[in-house]
């Protein structure tokens, strides 16, 4: 349990008092602080460092704790000190705040950390001076998105819910193709055929052989059935796929509007508009244009690769920047090719026949490109074309970096995700392990206290070694809490193994017992463990448990007897001896278990370790292994 | 059709904003300035003497409750998220959140969605340190779920599968379905006194006076702080 919680155990103990009025039986005795609580002060200031200021310097501001009567609830009687369990060296930027009237954040802190410090001491970050005000800004931003890369994560990866319709289970395997073999399957499938239609495409228009006659033609005229049938495999593919994803999708009129499926629809559209207007001459110029839109198949790809993905969310975050870029250079080419039509107007046979076509020359040489076809012949258009060169270099160089450097940024933070993605499993799982040891500590302890209260009974004096187990006030205080739990409701907490063997024995019991339906409905039988409840949930013991586990424990079988002393619950017979069908042992009111034979040593996780207790109202019947609890339910096991 | 249109011109004023951006090159304004003006809710609880005052708590004890208080939530004021959390830490093996739910609502004295120290001081002083009458009062409270007056047998249903929620799945005997109804079944016999199917607060009081055992365990939580 976390420290910090510890604090609301009071709380917790107290709001146990809704639990009575509903309780049917006596609550047990709460544990008695043997010594007064020690008191969390040690005369100490800020976590052991003494700081020391004027009462005025600190009723400066007088909306934070420190400033108001807030922090009377801190203040230590016996040294004349407020001590705060506090971090010293946050504690340090906080109080130089009300000496100097600014507000600093060391760059080392956690960002975290220093915020939550400032919401205890009441002050708002809006406070933070102008020198750091920015690095905090950057921190926390930083951090917000690394916590909503955690959110996001976490709901997709915990949205596992029992039951998704086939629609959703549909999206979610196009979108995340890990979750299932079949969508594995699909995902490569569809990668393989846009990779073979983007390579027909380019073969197509190779040049392979010559026909005899005079000029070579492209494959694709060659083979044109060939390369037909081809197109028509992946255009199929296309379409069933772009089907099923509309069909899939949450939300349709969005997924239409999205980028990729308009890039899916510009892919197939070609083909099939070249379907219909085969055999029309006079637009089928405007069809072979068309073809030109296959090469957008190339981008269905970007579903496939995490890396085009991630260039395509830079250019889209550094739109602003391109944009900039284009703008001038707009500005720039248009100058240039003005004053390059001026200047080489004069000189005979100029390719300069108007600005547009000085356009051509400007950008080729602003890009540092160079082809030659324009060149200046007299000496002002020769000056003027070496600035121009010379200022291309500098317009394009400058908004470069920039989007390098927005690149880079979101792709590590998509390696960090990644990365993160990785670890959760490991944080999980130790979250996991933390909660199972906090259970396993009460009932671990519970154990040991009836250990305590058999000994006691038995008047044994040997192993006094087990009876002293020095839990913490704290604990023990909790387990009380969940022992009172435990009598509101009269059912018991166990840990998972004892439940699944309980479970799985019920569902052995069921078996023959839905064989003499009879004799169970005749004489009342309700089998006491989960065994309806199992059969509605998961159909897996009674399935997993075959024939041949029947068989090898069919010399085992359990005796439930249940003896209850409170008439609210429902008193549960079970019985069941696969060999014999005599059904019942009478039921014991009186709290007495009749015969137990021999038991077969049970594997490790069904025996509680080691321990034995006689039922006190039984006389002289000695069973093996069993539990007991003080509702007197014994189990049995018997050849 | 006006909607429509509306998003429609709405759309085509952030696309013109989008070109002009676009071209005169002005740079990404930051977004997250505006998270900024998101109220943080603090809140200051009255001076100590005053809770001395009204509650039944020494200073020292107010001392200690407030510290842990502070502790959990900086700001001063619990929300029902963290009261949930908190609450579950308790009960590891189950999920506590609908009790805590009722829990929460049991402390929100004024109903304004948070519990702030005074509402947690006089619950907890109504609990640890109050007469059996107040005590049994705010259990009344605490089941009547819709604050009218009468505990149905609905809403102590709901009560009790959040109890034994908290439980979990792995107990001895193994839950049924129907464990909680029948305990409601029982509740009732013994409570409510005219069998007019609710249970008042009068009937509610006299049962539990009368039972041994719930004026024992009333007792128990005495000496918490």
């Amino acid at each position: 349990m976390a420290a910090g919680v510890a604090a609301w155990l009071p709380f917790a103990r107290a709001a146990a008092i809704g639990w009575m009025p509903v309780a049917n039986c006596p609550m047990p005795l709460a544990p008695t602080e043997k010594n007064k609580r020690q008191d969390e002060l040690i005369i100490l200031n800020v976590s052991g460092r003494r700081f020391q200021t004027w009462r005025t310097t600190l009723e400066r501001y007088p909306d934070t704790l420190l400033g108001s009567t807030e922090k009377e609830f801190f203040f230590n009687e016996d040294t004349k000190e407020y001590f705060f369990d506090r971090d010293p060296e946050v504690f340090r930027c906080i109080l130089n705040f009300y000496r100097t009237g600014k507000l600093h954040y060391p760059r080392y802190e956690c960002i975290s950390a220093y915020d939550e410090e400032l919401a205890f001491y009441g002050i708002l970050p809006e406070i933070i001076g102008d020198c750091c005000y920015e690095e905090y800004k950057d921190r926390k931003r930083e951090n917000a998105e690394r916590l909503m890369d955690d959110n996001d994560s976490e709901n997709n990866q915990e949205g596992s819910m029992p039951s998704l319709s086939f629609r959703q289970t549909m999206w979610r395997a196009f979108e995340n193709p890990h979750t299932s073999t079949l969508a594995l399957v699909f995902y490569y499938v569809t990668g393989f055929f846009i990779a073979v239609s983007v390579i027909t495409n380019v073969v197509e228009t190779v040049p392979c052989g010559t026909v005899p006659g005079n000029k070579e033609l492209p494959c694709g005229e060659r083979y044109a059935v060939a390369f037909f049938c081809l197109d028509t495999a992946c255009v199929m593919i296309f379409t069933v796929e772009y089907l099923l994803r509309l069909f899939a999708a949450p939300s349709r009129y969005r997924f239409i509007r999205s980028v990729m499926s308009i890039i899916d629809v510009v892919a197939i559209m070609p083909y099939y508009i070249g379907l219909v207007m085969t055999n029309n001459e006079d637009v089928s110029g405007a069809f072979v244009t068309l073809r030109v839109f296959r090469v957008f198949r190339i981008f269905k790809f970007s579903r496939h690769s995490q890396g085009l993905r991630i260039l395509g969310y830079t250019l889209k975050s550094c739109a602003s920047e391109l944009g900039f870029l284009l703008f001038s250079l707009t500005m720039a080419i248009i100058i240039f090719a003005t004053v390059m039509f001026y200047a080489e107007k004069g000189s005979s046979a100029s390719k300069f026949t108007s600005i547009p076509a000085s356009f051509w020359y400007t950008i080729v040489t602003m890009t540092t490109l160079g082809y030659g076809d324009m060149v200046p012949k007299t000496i002002a258009g020769k000056i003027f074309g070496s600035i121009c060169s010379l200022s291309g270099v500098l317009v394009i160089a400058l908004p470069v970096p920039v989007i390098v450097s927005n690149f880079s940024r979101i792709y590590h933070q998509n390696q960090r995700a990644d990365k993160r993605r990785a670890q959760k499993k490991a944080r999980l799982a130790r979250i996991r392990v933390a909660k199972t040891g906090s259970s396993n500590a009460y009932l671990h302890s519970k154990r040991n206290g009836l250990l305590n209260e058999a000994l006691e009974l038995t008047g044994s004096t040997e192993d006094e070694q087990h009876t002293t187990k020095g839990t913490s006030l704290i604990e023990s205080q909790h387990h009380h809490l969940l022992h009172c739990l435990e009598k509101t409701t009269n059912h018991e907490f166990i840990d998972e193994q004892l439940f699944e063997q309980n479970c799985m024995e019920s569902s052995m019991q069921n078996y023959p017992s839905s064989r003499s339906p009879s004799l169970s409905s005749h004489h009342g039988l309700t089998t006491s463990c989960c065994s309806r409840r199992h059969k509605k949930t998961t159909h897996l013991p009674n399935s997993s448990v075959p024939a041949t586990r029947l068989r090898s424990m069919q010399e085992l079988s359990t005796i439930h007897i249940q003896c209850s002393e409170q008439p609210s619950l429902t008193t549960s017979r079970s019985s069941l001896n696969m060999k014999s069908d005599d059904g019942l042992r009478p039921n014991c009111k009186a709290a007495q278990i009749t015969t137990a034979i021999i038991s077969i040593p049970t594997p490790p996780a069904l025996t509680p370790e080691g321990e034995s207790r006689p039922p006190p109202s039984s006389p002289g019947h000695s069973t093996n292994i069993s539990t007991t609890t003080t509702s007197n339910i014994v189990k049995v096991s018997a050849l | 059709m006006s909607g429509c249109r509306k998003r429609c011109k709405r759309e085509i004023m952030r696309f013109a904003q989008y070109l002009l951006r676009l071209i005169t090159g002005s740079l990404h304004t930051d977004t997250v300035e505006d998270e900024m003006e998101m109220a943080t809710v603090r809140h200051r609880p009255e001076a100590l003497e005053l809770l001395e005052a009204q509650s039944k708590f020494t200073k020292k004890e107010l001392q200690i409750l407030y510290r842990g208080f502070k502790n959990e939530c900086p700001s001063g004021v619990v929300n029902e998220e963290t009261f949930k959390e908190i609450y579950s830490q308790f009960f590891p093996q189950g999920d506590s959140t609908t009790y805590a739910h009722f829990l929460f609502n049991a402390f929100d004295t004024d109903h304004n969605g948070s519990v702030s120290f005074e509402d947690f001081v006089m619950g907890l002083s109504i609990l640890l340190r109050g007469t059996v009458q107040e005590k049994l009062n705010w259990a009344f409270n605490l089941y009547d779920i819709n604050k009218d007056g009468y505990i149905t047998k609905e809403e102590m249903l709901d009560i009790m599968k959040a109890i034994y929620d908290m439980m979990g799945k792995c107990t001895y005997p193994v839950l049924k379905e129907d464990t909680p109804r029948q305990h409601v079944e029982t509740f009732f016999q013994k409570m409510d006194k005219n069998k007019d199917g609710v249970v008042t607060i009068d009937e509610f009081i006299e049962s539990c006076q009368k039972d041994e055992n719930i004026m024992r365990s009333m007792q128990l939580f005495e000496n918490v702080i």
